[in-house]
């Protein structure tokens, strides 16, 4: 697996200070790595190997053993997400209806795959399953805006739209 | 509570066994043997193969025998016909996505996979999975990863955590994507990995193994032009036997000297030679250092995996590190200089072979801190595989050779030399010989103490009317343990020798791969450390420098221990690597 990472990392140090107090937090606690993931998260919006890498050395576990848990579990992305999340749902119902071809249409459009982000950062791409719409199957969500009985025709227009 | 005795019966058979005991160890017991795959004694218990499952009075379903502990009255079935059948399709799913390459497969002879497949009779291709081709990693100097025959067992994963305390490799992602490897799947040369080879070791397929050196030795020995000189060291005498099929604890260095003159070495010569120099080195440094108020406690450098690991996790440390190289090294070095002049030979027609019980060693031959006009001293370092390997391709009979000796001069070593190969050995030797520089004499020569495979050991002993207090560690997460003894300031030491292989080199990575049926019942570090004791309390010089070899290399080059030409060629230094 190779994750692509096109957008570097630029942490702030006020977000560093806030995952030195999560590890401080989780330090002498028995299973404190899937908490301070999670938080870590919290913070940077994604766990890229400079945040592991300090959660490693914090927590005084292995590097490997931090990836090991930050890639079993999908809640945690190892890729930062765009300013614009859209989630295609690839649940049975949307499935059946065809949402593989929306999500084809949008990875075309915005030249990334499932799971990466735009350059610019303004999208980034991940699929899920069922958002309990399968009424409305199939069904893709762009942060709170949910857009159903989509066609990968529209999908074109509505990336336009927020595009600023 | 302790001592409460649970009766049960495997297969019928009535067994007493200590309360808490497996499944798997009371039908030992009762002389069944259950199969393993994921289980290793001491280092991966986690039932996740479901090749030991059996029935059991009182559980639902099958259980794992590894893990499942018996109860009182229960009755346990370990050959129904459910049985064979759910261990039959669990290997056939196994089978769904792992390289069926046996033929070409370094691990043809002793794969635990084939093994029980064959056993079982299975169908390797009832479940067809998408081809799913995965990259090889072989950008170390010492372990290849072709993760297309890894079965996941977790017990390469297990050993890196647990014994070696570095936890390099990892288990990543989930489901069909899971698979193993260094974090964010960088190779693994990028990684801080020791090279101990113990995952290799305890891979029960061909997922890991040591890279082989074998092609450039047989081009060697095929150039005329090429002086081939081989030399092997203390422990390999030990373990080489195993590849034959002989008994663990054979001492076979007659015969291996044989062996290798007949793959068409020119000169067969003795590592314990440098063992011994090592430690005439090795103990004056420490007398120095504890005279001159050096920095202390000193930690032998011999191993190259425990070298590595310093660098790796304790840079700061690496003052402690004696600046002895390790017996190999030292070898490589007398050979390109000392030996190359008295023979008139340019360095550059010598081809310099170690065969050593490691894999670090591969990677420490590539040291550019220890090379020498910009050349290495050591051309290849052939593990006790790869030289068994060899031997079977030549097609050397090797059980029926006569015992043969090393060439001169490198033939005569004393015993402190040959227990180099097992934990506490370099520690013992190196007292024999300080003992005797400060006292004048040694009286004691066998250090019980430091004797054993327990992972630490400690004690203190009077040398010079001061008192030293030593401490020996094998497995690197008991080295983890000393070293942050002494920065907390809770333990005390002068002098300590790390291991970093378990035991010793006599279980190093580069040694003969032994199947969990023996390893998960028989103290193979005792009983390989055995042949190295009875060899040295079998030989009449039993303290390094008493060797007419050491005699020898002072007296025509090195003029004495700690001399300029000696650090010139016999001391090194170490690069800080970040974790």
């Amino acid at each position: 697996m190779s994750e692509k990472n096109s957008v570097p990392f630029n942490g702030t140090p006020e977000q560093e200070k806030m995952l030195m107090e999560v590890i401080a937090k989780h330090h002498d606690q028995p299973g404190g790595l899937m908490p301070t993931l999670q938080e870590a998260q919290g913070i940077y919006g994604y766990l890229p190997i400079e945040v592991q890498s300090k959660i490693a050395d914090g927590l005084g576990v292995s590097l490997s053993e931090v990836f090991g848990v930050a890639t079993f579990y999908s809640q945690f992305s190892l890729t930062p997400k765009g300013k614009h999340k859209i989630s295609v749902c690839l649940g049975t119902a949307c499935y059946v209806k065809g949402s593989d071809k929306v999500l084809e249409a949008v990875e075309q459009k915005l030249g990334i795959k499932s799971g990466e982000c735009t350059e610019d950062g303004l999208f980034s791409i991940d699929s899920c399953r069922c958002v309990g719409a399968c009424g409305l199957a199939p069904v893709m969500t762009i942060d709170e805006d949910v857009y159903g009985k989509l066609t990968a025709k529209e999908v074109g227009k509505i990336l336009d739209s927020y595009k600023e | 509570m302790e001592n409460q005795m649970i009766h049960c019966k495997i297969n019928g058979i009535p067994v007493e066994v200590p309360a808490g005991s497996t499944i798997l160890e009371a039908a030992k017991k009762a002389n069944v043997e259950i199969p393993t795959l994921c289980y290793l004694k001491d280092i991966n218990c986690i039932g996740a193969c479901r090749i030991c499952v059996v029935e059991a009075t009182g559980a639902r379903g099958l259980v794992a025998a590894c893990t499942h502990p018996v109860s009182e009255g229960m009755e346990v079935q370990t050959n129904t016909p459910k049985v064979r059948k759910s261990r039959k399709t669990t290997l056939e799913l196994l089978l769904s996505n792992h390289n069926k390459k046996c033929l070409s497969c370094e691990r043809a002879e002793n794969c635990e996979l084939q093994k029980l497949c064959t056993a079982y009779g299975v169908d390797e291709d009832k479940f067809q999975h998408e081809e799913m081709t995965k990259e090889i990693d072989d950008s170390s100097a010492y372990i290849v990863r072709d993760n297309n025959k890894c079965i996941n067992c977790g017990r390469c994963t297990a050993v890196c955590k647990k014994v070696q305390g570095v936890s390099v490799i990892g288990s990543i992602q989930r489901g069909f994507n899971a698979h193993v490897g260094c974090a964010f799947d960088k190779p693994l040369a990028e990684s801080p990995c020791v090279g101990c080879g113990q995952c290799a070791v305890v891979c029960p397929v061909g997922a890991l193994t040591i890279k082989s050196s074998e092609q450039a030795v047989w081009d060697a020995i095929a150039d005329e032009t090429k002086k081939v000189v081989f030399f092997t060291a203390p422990s390999v005498r030990a373990q080489l036997g195993e590849a034959f099929g002989m008994p663990v604890g054979t001492n076979v260095e007659g015969k291996m000297v044989g062996a290798i003159r007949r793959l068409g070495a020119d000169e067969v010569f003795n590592m314990d030679v440098t063992a011994d120099l090592t430690i005439v080195e090795e103990a004056n440094e420490l007398i120095e250092r504890i005279q001159n108020g050096g920095t202390l406690p000193m930690f032998t450098s011999c191993c190259p995996g425990w070298v590595k690991f310093c660098e790796h996790y304790y840079p700061d440390f690496l003052p402690h590190l004696s600046s002895c190289k390790s017996p190999q090294q030292m070898f490589g070095a007398v050979i390109k200089s000392y030996y190359a002049q008295k023979n008139n030979i340019d360095p550059k027609d010598l081809f310099v072979v170690s065969v050593i019980p490691c894999s670090a060693k591969k990677f420490e031959v590539t040291r550019e801190e220890q090379f020498r006009n910009g050349m290495e001293d050591v051309d290849v370092a052939l593990t006790t595989r790869e030289l068994g390997r060899m031997i079977k391709k030549a097609g050397i009979i090797f059980t029926d050779l006569e015992d043969e000796k090393f060439d001169d001069p490198f033939e005569i070593a004393s015993g402190a030399g040959a227990i180099f190969g097992a934990t506490g050995g370099v520690m013992e030797a190196a007292l024999r010989t300080a003992a005797v520089k400060l006292d004048g004499e040694c009286k004691a020569i066998d250090f019980k103490e430091v004797r054993g495979t327990e992972g630490i050991k400690e004690a203190t002993y009077t040398v010079g009317g001061v008192e030293v207090k030593v401490a020996v560690a094998s497995g690197l997460a008991n080295a983890r343990a000393i070293v942050d003894g002494i920065i907390s300031g809770e333990k005390d030491y002068n002098f300590v020798e790390i291991m970093a292989c378990p035991g010793g080199c006599i279980n190093g990575g580069g040694q003969p791969v032994v199947s969990d049926s023996v390893r998960n019942y028989v103290d193979l570090k005792a009983e390989r450390a055995k042949a190295l004791y009875d060899a040295d309390s079998a030989n009449e010089l039993r303290k390094s420098h008493e060797s007419p070899v050491m005699k020898l290399l002072y007296d025509e080059y090195f003029e004495k221990p700690g001399s300029h030409k000696a650090h010139e060629l016999l001391h090194t230094t170490y690069v800080k690597r970040g974790k």
